[in-house]
């Protein structure tokens, strides 16, 4: 069992990850990687969301949505109701609750790391690496336990993937770029060949 | 003094100011250093005086690499003429073959057949890198006004010794226009690139023509030709560290294998990469000159000795990977190579000492843990390394952090 969701996390991490393998949260993949400390902040906001939002999509997935789901109720009416339709929504839901929370948290605890990560910390809510998480979590059929271990993971990939970025991008500082491809053209072309990097572990068979 | 004399008169007035090739400085200046040391010093105070230059380390790491080269231009020629004279295969028909029977013959005893034989692959692959990297180059150099940098020889000599003798010539020059414009120039050239350039031509090519070079299937210049690599047999459990092929590939069309062959390098690869001897020359001579640093190589063999070690001890009864002792991990496919002449390359390595061992060890283990538990790729050096590259600046942040924490705590007692 252990051996089971060490491989599904090493998979989330590096194999499968949500940034350079899928291209997911780009948004806040380029904009907040100028810095190696306000990255790493990030990147820990999203392993915070990504580890509970899955999880707990992945309940309201079994004992809500999917087809037979609401079983547990004994009314005959909804035993073989499929609401899986209403999926996106609540997942959505549940993903700006919970960033709203964490938010909130941020402010009164850290404000330092609050005001470096500005609006993009309310732009989590529509990150597509945290709502892809939830959807692969779905269509990959993951129970509980595995839908924790995914989450964390591929949290820990996407973090793992912007703090890359934000130090070669420090590096970047002291080079010389031509004017055209200065700021997000040069950017792109980095993660373009960090996706390469990456490449190593495709096929990993886990 | 001739020349220098002819130069400074008759060609040098026209490419300075005021001249009517002015434009074209960038040129004039690359080939009058080529020559001789330019005469021009840092004007201003405060700075080091040392011998040894960029252009001088350049060289040096160049001179390293021709004993590869030239050891693999006999190989290459050696295989093929190994294959054509004992398995009876037929030399690929065009003009190269036409050469070898008209200068050579297919004779693997003959030193001069199989130097020739190999230099006809060889020399066209060199000719079109440089080439070809000479065009971005220069044409980088020329409108974004910088002098055309040595950094380039080193790449391209690299660039040529981890191809397969041979790939087709249109792919060496997307490969080397690839490495060196997305992969240098576009950072702004030598010093200020993220990523090793010849390996990001090679990884361009590896992923962009897969069919031509997917490693599984060597390279060995004859018709039709379909063996596996050493590296693929072992995946595929056809060999025995000890005694050598077993299974089909034994009785297949294919070389005899034993530890002393793959030290020496009498084994089918990409050009430079096959012979740990020649390679361990070039490695001397960069420890000794101190231009690689130490703690790098020595970081990535134990990173590869001590995660060989462990998978040996884990053991599978499925994955005949896992039982490949170290020494093995060494001397196949292009770990050797890699070691010396890739990972070391001081832009796109760690800066700082603790770094350059995290690095090392890193890559090592990074090399084993692909060609062992990663079955789509049987060789995963050039991989290895660029992802070494990718961790490079985010372990030199957190060593300078942990400097500064140090420091901090060191005043504050």
């Amino acid at each position: 069992m252990f051996e089971h969701y060490l491989s599904l996390f090493v998979r989330a991490v590096f194999v499968e990850n949500m940034a350079l393998a899928f291209f997911l949260g780009m948004c806040t993949f380029l904009a907040i990687s100028k810095k190696v400390q306000t990255a790493l902040g990030l990147g820990i906001a999203v392993v915070v969301v990504l580890t509970i939002t899955v999880p707990v999509n992945n309940l309201l997935l079994h004992n809500l949505l999917d087809e037979g789901a609401l079983a547990w109720t004994g009314i005959p009416m909804l035993e073989s109701l499929d609401m899986r339709f209403l999926g996106l929504l609540c997942y959505i839901g549940v993903i700006a609750a919970l960033v709203q929370i964490l938010e909130m948290g941020l402010d009164r605890y850290v404000p330092a790391l609050y005001n470096a990560l500005g609006i993009f910390l309310p732009l989590i809510t529509v990150n597509c690496a945290i709502l892809g998480a939830s959807l692969f979590m779905v269509e990959r059929h993951y129970d509980f336990g595995e839908s924790v271990v995914f989450g964390f993971g591929s949290g820990v990939g996407w973090a793992l993937a912007i703090v890359l970025l934000a130090a070669i991008r420090e590096k970047l500082k002291y080079s010389d770029v031509p004017d055209g491809l200065k700021g997000l053209g040069i950017t792109f072309i980095v993660v373009g060949l960090m996706s390469l990097g990456f490449m190593s572990f495709a096929g990993v068979q886990l | 003094m001739g020349l220098r004399n002819f130069i400074d008169r008759n060609i040098s007035p026209h490419f300075h100011e005021g001249g009517k090739l002015e434009r074209y400085y960038v040129f004039y200046e690359m080939f009058d250093t080529m020559l001789y040391s330019p005469s021009s010093t840092t004007r201003s105070t405060a700075h080091v005086r040392d011998g040894i230059d960029l252009k001088r380390v350049m060289i040096t790491v160049w001179l390293a690499a021709l004993p590869a080269l030239f050891f693999g231009m006999y190989n290459a020629g050696y295989q093929a003429n190994l294959q054509i004279t004992e398995f009876g295969y037929d030399p690929i028909p065009g003009w190269r073959t036409d050469l070898v029977v008209m200068f050579a013959s297919f004779d693997p005893n003959s030193a001069l057949s199989n130097f020739f034989h190999g230099a006809v692959y060889y020399i066209p692959i060199f000719i079109v890198v440089y080439l070809g990297g000479f065009i971005w180059e220069g044409l980088f150099a020329w409108k974004r006004g910088h002098e055309v940098n040595e950094g380039f020889f080193v790449t391209g000599i690299l660039f040529t010794l981890i191809l397969p003798p041979t790939i087709p010539l249109w792919m060496v020059f997307m490969g080397i226009s690839f490495g060196v414009v997305v992969g240098k120039e576009i950072f702004g050239g030598t010093g200020k690139n993220f990523l090793n350039p010849a390996l990001v031509g090679r990884a361009f090519l590896f992923f962009a023509y897969p069919a031509q070079m997917s490693g599984d299937a060597v390279w060995t210049a004859v018709d039709d030709f379909s063996g596996a690599t050493p590296l693929a047999l072992a995946a595929a459990g056809e060999l025995d560290y000890s005694a050598g092929l077993t299974g089909t590939a034994a009785t297949a069309n294919e070389m005899d294998l034993t530890w002393m062959h793959t030290a020496f390098g009498g084994i089918q690869g990409s050009i430079g990469e096959t012979s740990l001897l020649v390679i361990g020359f070039g490695a001397a001579v960069l420890l000794i000159t101190r231009i690689a640093s130490w703690r790098i190589m020595l970081g990535m063999f134990l990173g590869m000795v001590v995660l060989a070690m462990l998978f040996n001890a884990i053991g599978s009864d499925t994955n005949p990977m896992f039982d490949m002792p170290w020494y093995w991990h060494l001397s196949l496919g292009g770990f050797a190579f890699g070691l010396v002449f890739m990972a070391t390359d001081p832009v796109s390595a760690s800066m700082t000492d603790t770094g350059k061992w995290i690095f090392g060890l890193l890559i090592g283990a990074m090399v084993v843990l692909i060609r062992v538990v990663n079955p789509a790729f049987p060789e995963g050096v050039m991989l290895a390394i660029l992802f070494g590259n990718l961790c490079a600046p985010l372990i030199d942040h957190f060593v300078i952090q942990a400097n500064i924490r140090r420091r901090m705590r060191r005043r504050e007692a």
